[in-house]
């Protein structure tokens, strides 16, 4: 009986060891990066960040929107961490609409640090029409709202190819290897020098995909590196008193005759 | 509630006793007599405890800033993760803390499992933590919709839509359910209100759950009647209290490693994008700790006897104590049932791991095994194992067999070291 459960067990640990191997063989492995906020002490690199905004701003944001970013984030501990001035210039560029004022009217001006994020369409229907009835998503929180997060982002950037032989695609289709049915409505993004970075780093597509992706990881979880220091405090904290009070456990149970 | 007769120190204590015995009260729970062999499974309880607290207190924190509105809910949630001092702390608590108190009930129904604990005279200890594990479910499912995302949306739209496989009435109980025709924001609201009325009631019945256990007291690894108090026992504080806490901070490490390294592994990444009524997720799949139950939902090829099906595979465990027709309650002392409690352990598993794959094939037929043994396990196997087993011979007491007095000293021994 018990060689039975024992062989049962194995068999059943291997089926599904198998069945895991067999699925992960099937998928492509998506483009290994080495990012800079991952692991225990993982934090942005503030030049990638600062690049990734200029990628954002210059080339993803006349169709991606990020509303759930305010101008004033672009200053914030943990961000890119533009100055005061810098981000303010950065917010004047753009304009909002406000009011009513006295005369109850809405009137234009330029941004503030208060502001959101001025977003490229007035709504999801006009974003529809403008790239073929495709909707750009919102970039503020893709990273958390795609398994593979991070990689699967920067590898379906860089992932564009000429489609395999036999595979006809639609007028304003395009072929990615890493996108999810491998058919992409948005057409290849990055070239070389696209943008011309002011700290003087080479503007390959790799390193726009990697600066970019380092932004909306960033825009997705703003307090990551909060995350990560106090994290690894209440762990150190939480290690020392689990080991007074095993000792103190251990010397009051030493009172009678059991174990603990 | 204890027979011990308590005498404040102080006159005003005294005075306040004999109008409201809360004293009485706090030094039966300081002197309960609980067995000195209980091992770590045991200290589970006390973690329970410490889970429901943390959801009740991060939850109303949460409720404080979030929106129940379709059209603001996932805004508010963003709202709490940016701009609330510490928001994303605590919703990754609430969020995670969730996962972990599933992680501790189901250990702690499986040591009942194991041990018998839920035989007489704790029927009814039983039950109660049965109608909690139900409310928990219910609470869970309705917090999971509130961030509104596409997993939330479809989540309830698939699991509400269960009860249209009532016959006759089942439209009109998923439309009451809803408040409309579809999923929409009166059924956000609702839920909002449940979720957080539910745990209220939780709350209430783990009062019930823990009187009605001072009442026979702890059950214990060799799972035999002790006198209490006798040496086989020891006063609740400070000896239990101290091993709890050390086994509360164990699993608080664990619990932080997800909050703060990994917040989002147990969720799905479908529900950070807004709900949609209009796309539909490529797979819909509920949350881990109700996978087992999803599997058994699909394997059944009726809709109605699916359903059926599923509210059993919870109402079996109600009827337990009934079912299991031994008297002997710990299965150290039951050979064939020790080794089907591990089969029946890896069962509930593999429904988990199918719960997760797509309802077809292969992963169809063993969903579909697994569910059939299940139901077999506890309809069949237990009552008919009660009446056949050959069992150990159980010590009269705790310390007889430490001593060395039992027909199995060594197998005893090895428990408690456990």
């Amino acid at each position: 009986m018990k060689n039975i459960i024992k062989l049962f067990f194995i068999i059943f640990l291997s089926s599904i060891f198998l069945n895991k191997a067999h699925s992960a063989g099937e998928k492509i492995s998506l483009l290994p990066v080495d990012w800079s906020f991952k692991g225990f002490f993982g934090k942005f690199d503030r030049g990638s960040l600062q690049r990734g905004y200029q990628v954002y701003t210059e080339v993803c944001a006349s169709c991606h929107s990020m509303k759930y970013l305010s101008y004033r984030n672009l200053l914030e501990e943990g961000g890119p961490e533009f100055t005061e001035q810098q981000a303010k210039a950065i917010a004047s560029n753009f304009e909002v609409t406000d009011g009513p004022n006295a005369d109850g009217e809405m009137f234009t001006r330029p941004a503030k640090l208060s502001d959101k994020f001025v977003m490229p369409y007035a709504n999801v229907e006009e974003a529809k029409v403008s790239n073929g009835g495709a909707y750009p998503p919102d970039m503020s929180v893709l990273v958390k709202a795609r398994s593979g997060g991070a990689d699967y982002i920067y590898s379906v950037l860089l992932g564009y190819e000429d489609p395999p032989e036999g595979m006809i695609l639609d007028d304003g289709v395009y072929y990615n290897k890493y996108m999810y049915g491998n058919k992409i409505k948005m057409p290849q993004q990055l070239y070389d020098d696209l943008v011309t970075y002011n700290d003087g780093t080479p503007a390959t597509p790799e390193q726009m995909a990697k600066d970019v992706v380092t932004f909306m990881a960033w825009s997705a979880e703003p307090h990551l590196e909060a995350r990560h220091k106090i994290g690894f405090r209440a762990l150190i904290y939480l290690f020392i008193i689990t080991i007074l009070v095993y000792f103190s456990m251990k010397k009051i149970w030493s009172r009678v005759e059991s174990e603990v | 509630m204890s027979d011990h007769n308590y005498v404040p120190s102080s006159k005003l204590g005294k005075w306040f006793n004999d109008r409201l015995p809360l004293l009485t009260l706090a030094d039966h729970l300081k002197e309960y007599p609980t067995p000195k062999n209980l091992n770590y499974w045991w200290t589970f309880g006390g973690i329970l405890t410490f889970c429901l607290m943390t959801q009740i207190i991060t939850g109303i924190v949460l409720a404080m800033h979030y929106v129940a509105h379709a059209d603001l809910a996932f805004d508010s949630v963003e709202h709490i993760m940016r701009d609330v001092n510490y928001g994303w702390l605590i919703r990754y608590v609430h969020a995670n803390g969730a996962s972990m108190f599933f992680l501790a009930v189901y250990i702690h129904i499986f040591r009942s499992l194991y041990y018998g604990s839920y035989k007489a005279p704790r029927e009814v200890i039983w039950i109660l933590g049965m109608i909690i594990y139900l409310l928990m479910m219910m609470t869970a499912f309705m917090g999971y919709v509130l961030p509104w995302g596409q997993m939330s949306f479809w989540g309830a739209t698939v699991i509400t839509n269960l009860f249209s496989a009532v016959p006759f009435f089942g439209e009109g109980i998923t439309n009451w359910l809803w408040g409309g025709y579809s999923v929409d924001n009166p059924t956000l609201t609702r839920f909002f209100s449940l979720h957080y009325l539910l745990p209220f009631m939780i709350l209430g019945l783990v009062v019930l759950h823990i009187w009605a256990l001072h009442v026979p007291g702890n059950n214990n690894p060799i799972g035999i009647d002790l006198k209490k108090p006798s040496k086989d026992t020891v006063p609740f504080h400070p000896y239990i209290v101290i091993k709890d806490l050390f086994a509360l901070l164990l699993f608080l490490i664990v619990f932080a490693f997800f909050v703060f390294y990994s917040p989002n592994i147990l969720g799905h990444s479908d529900n950070y994008i807004e709900a949609n009524p209009l796309v539909t997720p490529a797979h819909i799949v509920p949350e881990w700790y109700l996978l087992p139950f999803y599997a058994i939902l699909r394997s059944v090829p009726d809709k109605l006897l699916g359903v059926i099906a599923m509210f059993a595979s919870i109402f079996i465990l109600v009827i337990l104590p009934w079912l299991d027709t031994s008297k002997i309650r710990s299965a150290i002392f039951r050979p064939i049932y020790k080794q089907l409690y591990w089969i029946l352990v890896l069962d509930v598993l593999i429904l988990g791991y199918m719960g997760a794959m797509p309802a077809e094939g292969t992963y169809l037929l063993i969903a579909r095994v697994a569910t059939a043994y299940y139901f077999i396990h506890f309809l069949i196997i237990l009552p008919l194992l009660g009446k056949r087993e050959k069992t150990l011979s159980v010590p009269l007491s705790i310390t007889e067999p430490v001593l060395g007095g039992s027909p199995n000293p060594q197998m005893i021994k090895k428990k408690e070291l456990d």
